[in-house]
């Protein structure tokens, strides 16, 4: 447990920067019109989304040495979302997503110890090493999963909101999804309520382009996923997901009007996974230019670091210790989450149900 | 240190696999993310990447290599300023962490599946049970409260009972709210919630559209989230639609979340045949919510039952499935008139104590169950008569000392026959009581067809009193 609490001493640092507009920051864009970070936003999702790219990789090599089993779906390409939305969002707004969730859970502040060892399924797991990779929560950072059954998150997201506006408190759910799973029926049913009652929640729909082998295209009639609430007259925008401003910008706007009574807003961010759907999946049903060209073009990691140097928020150096920073975290966690032990046996029959008087 | 690059996995079951083609060359430089190897299985084709910065410092297995054992040293990285003189020459292949453990874990006596109750009896170990098998918490319920002397008894209808329930829950406690078809405005569509908005208002009775699945789902994020939400089915045929939402988020989210997030919430509704709605409006679903872990299951039969039991239900931290019954509505019981009523869940009431067989039932069966008893005992036999009332934890208990007692049982219900209610009583008394056996212990259940719409064949698809007393008659050798 020692080991765990000091895991958390760089917390402080961690925590997302005040929130200010491009006017404010006083800094030109480096695309024309860019909505601009300042210094401490851009080496907080700089540091942010190298934590989860380098936290997957990790992930990626414990899975190949039978470390970590069943199912992972590692986020790596995709870090610029969960990065710039966290950003937006304030203490206290839940999160909830299907299952490439680790980077869900890193951006929310959760010990990577902990996500880790659910990872290996040991006893200091974020679950009692009970979950796994696709079923992980955290209540006290409002995190609510970590959910394997494509878009059921939805409705639960929604309940979520429903919980904030029952009670008069000003928080938001952040409710992530596929574009796979968003052509489950439940989305809909929970779009048409979240309207009906003008619930705050934000849906976030991280369309990285292809559910599982199957391609938007190729499973949707109409691929404008930012207009699915059209129906329930519920405003969307398409997002540059690879650029962490626009991701940013934009959750802004959705989070506000949310939060101020609107209802809900969606944002479809076009993103991209750099790996398969799990770690069992060759992805052979997309070329490997199309690959090479997201990562060398479009790396939501490489655009920070490159608008960091040449505004000189910090130098090379600086970067290499943060980088190196980050590799001890993450190297921490896979220790950790190596040594740990299984759970006790005894485990085993609890957390079923709650036994009266307990 | 040099790092080594093991070949790696592509699933957990995978052991072995050909090393396809080298990317890299010794003495290139990488970063993480670069492809540098192919490898290849019977299933599939997949691209290895750096982990890790530095040199490609030694390559040890050549290109086009098969049946490279997994988490064997492909090649070694080297970071900056180390040489490639420090590899070992030929590094033996490290055996998988996990597979070595599992190893181990194989020769570990399996778990029991037995849920906590059946470790009650002596006879309940399965055979090749060992000493590794962690035991199970022991679940025991309480007893009904004892009435304060002097009671007023008044007579309700189980309507009635469901109605005053949620309303005292929801004068006590502003987390508890309801949602569902009709339940506001309309009052109901079988009046269970009549008067409540007028008196909670519109943000606690809250009207949703059609649409079971998305608001079955909104229920349990919200009580995720800490509310205590009832969701009113309007009937249980219709929360099949949304049984995703109740076994795979409701019932497993203690477990997943290693204990951390609660699902406090009632699905609740009415259960089983009505009269003459067909096969689609007549399902008992009893026996599928039972079979759930982290569920917790009850279907009483009286109104005092329903009132005591919904309370308890609402209150309690756990996901609720509360199974009522449209036809029992307008059935009258005497209920005790207090301020708080509530009954302890997973405890079977004791109807009636007798000596020659043992009846057990719920909801609506105790109609059948009641009224054949009162028969028999008119015949001279000496029936005990039990109502479960709480499914799931089944207070097994009570039943195993009443057969134990009585050495005979009959289980009487409407849900179909095969995995029913009754066809797990009948097996744990297998187990747990065989030796006190005088008779085949004997199930009544609904027919094994989907319900008919003629009067005459929904009749003889449901179970009746006639045949009760004829199981009766056939495991106490009357007949």
């Amino acid at each position: 447990m020692a080991k765990k609490a000091a895991a958390r001493k760089t917390a402080a640092t961690r925590k997302a920067p005040a929130r200010k507009t491009a006017a404010a920051a006083g800094r030109r864009p480096s695309r024309s019109n860019a909505p601009a970070l300042d210094k401490e936003q851009e080496l907080y999702a700089y540091r942010e989304m190298l934590l989860i790219r380098r936290f997957e990789e990790k992930a990626g090599q414990m899975y190949g040495m039978g470390l970590i089993g069943g199912f992972c779906h590692l986020y790596i390409g995709q870090e610029a979302v969960v990065t710039g939305v966290h950003m937006a969002s304030k203490e206290g707004d839940a999160s909830i997503t299907g299952y490439r969730d680790h980077g869900h859970m890193l951006v929310a502040g959760i010990d990577p110890n902990g996500v880790m060892a659910e990872l290996t399924g040991r006893a200091s797991g974020l679950s009692k090493g009970k979950g796994g990779s696709m079923h992980m929560f955290s209540k006290e950072k409002n995190f609510y999963g970590g959910n394997g059954i494509v878009g059921a998150q939805v409705s639960l997201g929604t309940g979520l909101a429903f919980a904030y506006k029952y009670r008069g408190e000003d928080n938001v759910s952040l409710t992530y999804f596929g574009d796979g799973a968003s052509n489950q029926g439940q989305v809909y049913e929970s779009f048409n309520m979240a309207k009906l009652w003008d619930l705050p929640v934000v849906y976030i729909i991280e369309n990285n382009k292809y559910a599982m082998g199957t391609s938007l295209e190729r499973a949707s009639a109409m691929t404008d996923l930012s207009q699915r609430g059209a129906s329930f007259e519920i405003p969307g925008e398409k997002v540059d997901g690879m650029d962490v401003r626009y991701v940013h910008e934009a959750a802004q706007r959705a989070i506000a009007h949310a939060r101020s009574g609107k209802g809900p807003y969606i944002l479809e961010m076009l993103t991209y996974r750099y790996r398969g759907h799990s770690m069992s999946d060759p992805a052979k049903y997309r070329s490997r230019d199309e690959v090479q060209t997201m990562r060398s073009e479009h790396d939501p990691i490489e655009q920070v670091k490159q608008r960091i140097l040449s505004e000189k928020h910090a130098s090379e150096d600086e970067l290499k210790s943060i980088e190196k920073e980050v590799r001890a975290v993450v190297t921490e966690a896979a220790d950790f989450a190596t040594n740990a032990p299984e759970p006790d046996v005894s485990e085993l029959w609890t957390d079923v149900t709650i036994l009266a008087g307990s | 240190m040099p790092t080594d690059i093991l070949m790696p996995a592509l699933s957990p079951t995978m052991e072995e696999g050909t090393l396809a083609k080298w990317l890299v060359s010794e003495g290139d430089n990488v970063a993480p993310g670069d492809v540098i190897a192919e490898i290849e299985t019977d299933k599939a084709t997949m691209e290895v990447e750096a982990v890790d910065e530095g040199t490609i410092g030694k390559i040890l297995v050549a290109e086009g290599t098969e049946g490279v054992p997994v988490n064997s040293v492909m090649a070694v990285l080297l970071g900056e300023g180390e040489s490639a003189d420090t590899i070992a020459a030929t590094p033996s292949p490290q055996p998988s962490p996990q597979k070595g453990e599992g190893a181990m874990a194989a020769t570990v006596a399996l778990p029991s599946t037995s849920p906590p109750e059946e470790e009650v009896g002596a006879s309940a170990s399965a055979p090749g049970e060992g000493a590794a098998t962690p035991s199970s918490p022991q679940f025991s319920p309480a007893s009904d409260p004892d009435l304060p002397t002097g009671v007023q008894m008044v007579e309700m209808t189980v309507r009635q009972a469901l109605n005053e329930a949620m309303a005292e829950e929801m004068r006590a406690d502003d987390d508890v709210f309801i949602m569902g078809e009709e339940v506001a405005e309309y009052q109901g569509a079988y009046k269970i919630t009549q008067g409540l908005l007028d008196e909670f208002g519109a943000r606690r009775v809250v009207d949703t559209p059609i649409t079971e699945h998305g608001f079955a789902g909104i229920g349990v994020g919200a009580a995720f989230a800490g509310l205590k939400p009832i969701v009113e089915f309007m009937t249980f045929n219709f929360a099949m639609q949304a049984i995703d939402q109740i076994i795979n988020s409701a019932a497993k989210q203690l477990y997943m979340s290693g204990g951390q997030v609660q699902a406090p919430i009632v699905f609740r509704g009415p259960n089983g045949a009505a009269s003459r709605v067909g096969a689609q409006h007549s399902q008992d679903f009893t026996a599928w919510y039972a079979h759930v872990p982290g569920l917790t299951v009850i279907a009483p039969y009286s109104a005092a039952d329903a009132k005591g039991l919904l309370k308890a239900a609402i209150r309690s931290p756990n996901p609720v499935v509360f199974l009522e019954n449209e036809i029992l509505y307008g059935h009258s019981f005497e209920v005790p008139k207090m301020d708080d009523f509530v009954l302890p869940i997973g405890k079977a009431r004791m109807v009636r104590q007798g000596t020659d067989v043992t009846i057990v039932s719920f909801s609506i069966g105790m109609k059948y169950a009641s009224e054949a008893t009162e028969k028999l005992v008119a015949e001279g036999v000496d029936v005990e008569l039990i109502d479960l009332r709480t499914i799931r934890p089944l207070d097994i208990e009570t039943v195993l000392v009443s057969v134990k007692k009585t050495g005979r049982c009959v289980i009487v219900e409407e849900g179909w026959p095969q995995g029913s209610v009754g066809s797990d009583i009948s097996a744990r008394l297998m187990e747990q009581a065989f030796d006190y056996l005088d008779a085949p212990v004997t199930r009544i259940a609904g027919k094994d067809v989907p319900m008919p719409y003629a009067a005459n064949l929904e009749k003889l698809a449901l179970p009746n009193v006639d045949e009760v007393i004829a199981a009766v008659n056939a495991v106490t050798y009357r007949s």
